[in-house]
């Protein structure tokens, strides 16, 4: 396999195309409103998009690109829209008050989550690996722990899925770089595939949202082995 | 030519049941659907025995032993949930709308179920993987109620979680592979150059997935949403759910096992495996509602395939496969059962239900029948299987790991038998509502109750040669590959 051709600028491009991404991770964790959360979460797809373009040129990989500009299409502009469109404005108004943890515990644990992803990936880059797998492989582990973090203390349906779809981007961030050659079909089917679920998430936080009257999905805990109180 | 056309008999059996033709339509073109893909299963199971291996798409879609052994577990399970559903449906839904749509997910769930073991590549086997949790979701939801959608909506944000970490594993496996020189990008081709990839990212890509499809198969402790889901939805779904989506999953992280180096693997899956088993059989014990038990005992048989994976060559592999089909048959039955006592009394509190084998015969004789079943009594097939693990274990002289499991498997059988029993035998503590009283189960669902009940006992007392065969031919496609 041929290495990347070392193209500072490019490289030095990439390079803020992976801090702007993390920033946005660690923005989408922290923001307590739902539309503030869906920005940011088209700001980290777009951050995606741009490693996928740069890594292409570097890489000189016409797959690369295809995968950019679906990215593009599909997680900057067709998710969020589905992710619009499926529910009311009032959903995406509304302030996330009850959020299990506060602001600065949050932001504290992401960062702490953060250094592990950066530790984490350590070994995985002592046996191969160039400079773009030294920078996209520690960002996407830390976006993917702090997806997940999202995901777990978020109690709103929107801003739930956000972060989940976060963690995916993140996975897909890392995927750049470190296996540039996937096939061009699978690449573009996970992205696809994608898209049917923000579909079917949509249509499933509608039914939670009329039959029970709320999306503050973390209530729901009626089942359990416990007697029902 | 029949691999390819095996999943377009349920895709097109989804856009035929959406045609407005009546509430008998969709239920028979579903049934039809499904005895037809039964049908080429078999076919391909036979002609793979024979060949080995088909290959309909080089490098992307190809039948192996493993595959069509997936095959046939899926499909038979599909061919009984959707003769369970027409009698069970009918019983509980009248508005046809809702009718038709429940049958074009039942067949599009089923169209995802048979994708996974048809796909070479392993990114692509993690979209199929995917579409099973994407296009049953909306089963989980179906009855709408509260409970129902609490389940959907965790169901699918595990399923989300999972795959998304199991993605980054998937790369990171590609990775690998091209650190050992490459190759074709399949099942295959990783098998090619496993001793050539460095372990430490093998390992991690392993690591990964196990966590991202260990929360999909319900492995202990990520296993919170499986009793939800799998008591939540309708019974027929569940039997699909637990008897066979989880067997999918469980059927990618077991290609991944011939790449490990030999003796971590043993220990991963022998350690992963345990966990599973011993919390899913005390959870066992403290159930209050009959389908969340069935749930929690595939939480604790997903463990045993896996031990039996991690005891090694030769006989834990072929026990590992022996157990993989046993549980399908026998877990898809009890949620048959479970939904035959459901239809019978109308609620899922075990506390509620007393001296069913008086109230209605057959609903209790069959949840008697899978309790024994899956609980692991003579003479039934999980007797066999799990018999066999303990035999594999000693060879092995894995004694600790062996006297574990034993321990474990009689909690569960004790468990799962306590709280049966009480339901079957019990005095009766109040009368029957009266919407239930005197209603005959739906045709179908006995019927379903027999044919179900035919391969649980003859498995267990006889294996048919080229049962045998496919097995170890499965068997051999997740024993280690040969190290220099």
């Amino acid at each position: 396999m041929p290495g990347p051709s070392a193209i500072p600028w490019l490289q030095n491009l990439n390079a803020l195309a992976g801090g702007l991404f993390l920033l946005a991770t660690f923005g989408m964790v922290a923001t307590r409103q739902a539309l503030g959360c869906l920005r940011l979460f088209i700001a980290q797809s777009a951050c995606l998009v741009l490693s996928a373009f740069l890594l292409g040129m570097l890489d000189h990989s016409w797959d690369l690109m295809v995968v950019g500009v679906v990215d593009l299409a599909i997680k900057v502009f067709v998710n969020p829209w589905l992710l619009r469109r499926s529910l009311g404005r009032e959903v995406y108004t509304r302030r996330e008050i009850t959020q299990a943890l506060n602001v600065p515990a949050t932001l504290l644990i992401a960062l702490a989550l953060a250094l592990t992803g950066y530790f984490l990936a350590q070994p995985l880059l002592a046996v191969t690996g160039g400079a773009d797998i030294g920078l996209n492989l520690p960002i996407g582990l830390a976006g993917l722990l702090i997806g997940t973090f999202t995901a777990t203390v978020r109690r709103e349906a929107v801003p739930l899925f956000l972060g989940l779809l976060a963690t995916e981007n993140s996975a897909f961030f890392a995927g750049l770089a470190v296996a540039p050659a996937m096939p061009l079909m699978a690449e573009v089917a996970i992205a696809f595939d994608v898209m049917i679920l923000v579909f079917v998430v949509g249509i499933l936080t509608r039914l939670v949202h009329e039959r029970i009257g709320t999306t503050e999905v973390g209530a729901l805990t009626a089942l359990r082995e416990e007697p029902k109180a | 030519m029949s691999l390819i056309a095996l999943p377009l008999i349920p895709l097109a059996a989804v856009l035929l049941s959406r045609l407005p033709l009546g509430t008998r339509f969709a239920p028979a073109v579903t049934l039809l659907a499904a005895a037809t893909a039964f049908a080429l299963a078999v076919r391909t199971a036979l002609r793979v025995v024979a060949a080995r291996e088909l290959v309909a798409l080089a490098g992307w879609l190809s039948v192996d032993g493993l595959s069509a052994l997936v095959w046939l577990l899926v499909t038979f399970v599909s061919l009984m949930a959707a003769l369970y559903s027409w009698g069970y449906l009918a019983a509980h839904e009248s508005d046809a709308r809702r009718i038709r749509s429940y049958y074009a997910h039942f067949n599009l769930f089923v169209f995802a179920l048979v994708l996974v073991p048809l796909m070479a590549e392993p990114a692509v086997t993690w979209i199929a993987v995917e579409f099973t949790a994407v296009f049953s979701v909306l089963l989980v939801a179906f009855d709408n109620t509260r409970g129902a959608l609490e389940a959907a909506w965790k169901y699918i944000a595990l399923m989300f979680m999972g795959a998304a970490i199991a993605l980054l594993g998937f790369f990171v496996l590609f990775w690998a592979q091209a650190a050992a020189g490459g190759g074709h990008d399949s099942w295959d081709g990783l098998r090619a150059v496993a001793p050539g990839m460095p372990p430490v990212l093998v390992m991690a890509a392993f690591a990964l997935i196990l966590v991202g499809f260990g929360t999909k198969v319900g492995f202990a402790p990520m296993h919170t949403w499986l009793p939800d889901a799998h008591s939540q939805a309708p019974s027929p779904v569940c039997a699909l759910l637990s008897g066979v989506k989880t067997t999918t999953v469980l059927y990618t992280l077991l290609r991944l096992v011939p790449l490990l180096p030999p003796a971590r693997a043993a220990v991963w899956l022998q350690v992963v495996g345990l966990i599973s088993v011993g919390v899913a059989a005390f959870l066992l014990l403290q159930v209050r509602d009959y389908k969340r038990l069935f749930a929690y005992s595939t939480v604790e048989h997903m463990g045993i395939i896996f031990v039996a994976a991690g005891l090694g060559a030769p006989g834990g592999f072929y026990t590992a496969m022996l157990q993989m089909v046993s549980h399908s048959l026998t877990k898809s039955f009890c949620f048959f059962a479970a939904g035959a006592a459901l239809l019978a009394v109308g609620t899922r509190e075990i506390a509620s239900v007393r001296g069913l084998i008086r109230t209605s015969p057959v609903a209790g004789a069959a949840l008697l029948f899978g309790a024994l079943a899956i609980g692991g009594a003579p003479p039934f097939a999980v007797f066999l299987s799990e018999f066999s693990v303990f035999r594999a274990g000693v060879e092995q002289h894995d004694y600790l790991v062996t006297a574990l499991l034993v321990v474990f498997i009689t909690v569960a059988f004790f468990g799962i038998l306590l709280h049966v029993n009480r339901m079957v035998f019990g005095r009766p503590t109040a009368p029957v509502p009266p919407a239930h009283a005197g209603t005959p189960l739906p045709p179908t669902c006995v019927l379903t109750l027999v044919l179900a009940a035919i391969p649980v006992l003859v498995f267990g007392l006889y294996q048919p040669a080229w049962l045998h065969g496919l097995l170890m031919l499965a068997a051999s496609r997740i024993a280690p590959v040969a190290r220099p």
